[in-house]
């Protein structure tokens, strides 16, 4: 599996602990407080991460963060391979992030932890159900599902936000639409211009007609969300090993040393984020965790 | 009722729990109804006399707040109920409802419904059971809505302030 391999490769890395820094080649604002920065290493190839896995960033003389990545920018048309992360300004470093301009220096180590495996969907309906935010870690997703197309059956991807000024990649779902992807997108509190579903993001499942005997889940987005999507995903017949969450917790070192993402018998760096939902729907509800 | 109707509701998944006589009972009590985009069913405070099983199109349940006109609660689907105010007295709207789109339906008789449950504590009681999952998911869904779980830190910082500022 895409994690295992990744999990041992970062712990042999001689050294996973140093950032290499990479230059922003272009800086997207999506929403009001977030970006999707296109980062390139000037010095070499960027390293191979999978859908899935997530990268520390360093902001420089701020900070560090785990960001999943949102796209891997190889499909240019030849040019190197790019790394791109939707950064949402929560705090000092993700804030400092957001605002480096084209031109200025990331500094990036990874990849790190499992991935979506989507290749293991292979013959099958891709389910992508996401709750604010969780839609960016579920972008390379979609997009490996469209450029491996006929590998796949159905991409029904169900998309939930706070406000429609939330709604992440808003240019990119009539794309999608267009290139055959089932698009369904719902929000907490619409305003006058919304003629969209409104609603929790759980409402869009049964409209969807999912084939459950048939389909693999993939779910982001805040704890309580994937909880209960997967939960509905599971009463309606998608066996729990086949419906994965992204779960995230205090990643640091991104190598399973120091121990700060522990849930349970996890180190979420190395084991995580990507999980699961027969191994995750357990520790997901200790409170202590 | 027409034969129509008994067939849509004998094929209909939210019946499935009902018997074949009860399904039959219920049809009575129907009606295929369409409304056009647009369409407003019912408005906040009126009398809940019917309720309606979506059958294509959608509905938005709303509320008229003074300043910011129609707010929308909730969108309903296919394959959803619209309406459960009828159970309960005062058998009033909470909510407005207004077809978003092309929407056809089929509307049932409440009071002849609540007579029949009278009637037949069974059907009654099987009625409820249709209803009650209906009323728990959607209570359940608005909890979580009411977490904000979207929300980033700074905007549930701003909806602090806003709440403190009222």
């Amino acid at each position: 599996m895409t994690g295992q391999g990744t999990a041992t490769r970062a712990l042999t890395d001689p050294a996973p602990a140093v950032p290499r820094f990479y230059r922003v080649v272009s800086r997207r604002e999506d929403t009001g407080d977030t970006v999707t920065v296109e980062l390139a290493e000037p010095a070499g190839p960027v390293p191979a991460f999978a859908p899935g896995q997530f990268a520390m960033l360093t902001a420089l003389g701020v900070g560090e963060v785990p960001i999943s990545v949102s796209g891997l920018g190889d499909s240019g048309g030849g040019r190197a391979r790019r790394l791109e992360h939707t950064l949402r300004a929560v705090g000092a470093v993700t804030r400092a992030l957001c605002a480096v301009q084209p031109g200025g220096l990331v500094g990036v180590r990874g990849p790190f932890g499992t991935g979506w495996d989507v290749a293991s969907a292979a013959g099958r309906d891709i389910v992508i159900v996401a709750g604010g935010i969780g839609l960016a870690p579920l972008r390379p997703v979609v997009l490996t599902a469209l450029a491996n197309r006929s590998r796949y059956g159905r991409i029904v991807l169900l998309a939930g936000a706070r406000t429609p000024g939330d709604l992440l990649y808003s240019g990119e779902l009539d794309r999608w639409r267009r290139d055959g992807v089932e698009v369904a997108v719902t929000v907490d509190q619409a305003d006058s211009g919304w003629s969209g579903e409104v609603g929790l993001v759980t409402a869009l499942i049964k409209p969807a007609g999912l084939a459950p005997g048939n389909s693999v889940a993939f779910i982001c987005g805040p704890d309580v969300m994937m909880l209960v999507t997967a939960d509905a995903l599971a009463a309606l017949g998608i066996p729990a090993g086949r419906i994965r969450v992204s779960l995230e917790r205090n990643m640091r070192c991104g190598a399973a040393w120091c121990g700060h993402c522990q849930l349970g018998p996890l180190l979420l760096c190395r084991d995580g984020p990507v999980v699961g939902y027969d191994r995750a729907a357990a520790l997901m509800r200790v409170r202590e965790l | 009722m027409t034969d129509t109707v008994a067939a849509r509701i004998a094929a209909h998944s939210f019946f499935a729990a009902l018997t074949a006589e009860q399904r039959a009972a219920l049809a009575g009590d129907g009606r295929a109804v369409m409304f056009t985009a647009g369409e407003r069913i019912f408005d906040d405070g009126g009398i809940a006399d019917r309720f309606w099983l979506i059958e294509d199109g959608g509905i938005a349940l709303d509320m008229r707040v003074p300043g910011r006109g129609d707010q929308i609660i909730e969108t309903l689907g296919p394959g959803t109920v619209l309406g459960w105010s009828w159970l309960h007295p005062p058998y009033r709207w909470h909510f407005g409802a207004v077809a978003r789109v092309a929407t056809t339906a089929i509307e049932f008789d409440a009071p002849a419904v609540r007579r029949r449950c009278d009637a037949d504590p069974a059907f009654g009681y099987a009625a409820l059971r249709l209803f009650t999952p209906v009323i728990t998911e959607r209570l359940q869904a608005t909890r979580l809505r009411l977490l904000d779980l979207y929300a980033s830190p700074s905007q549930l910082r701003q909806r602090e302030i806003q709440q403190a500022d009222t």
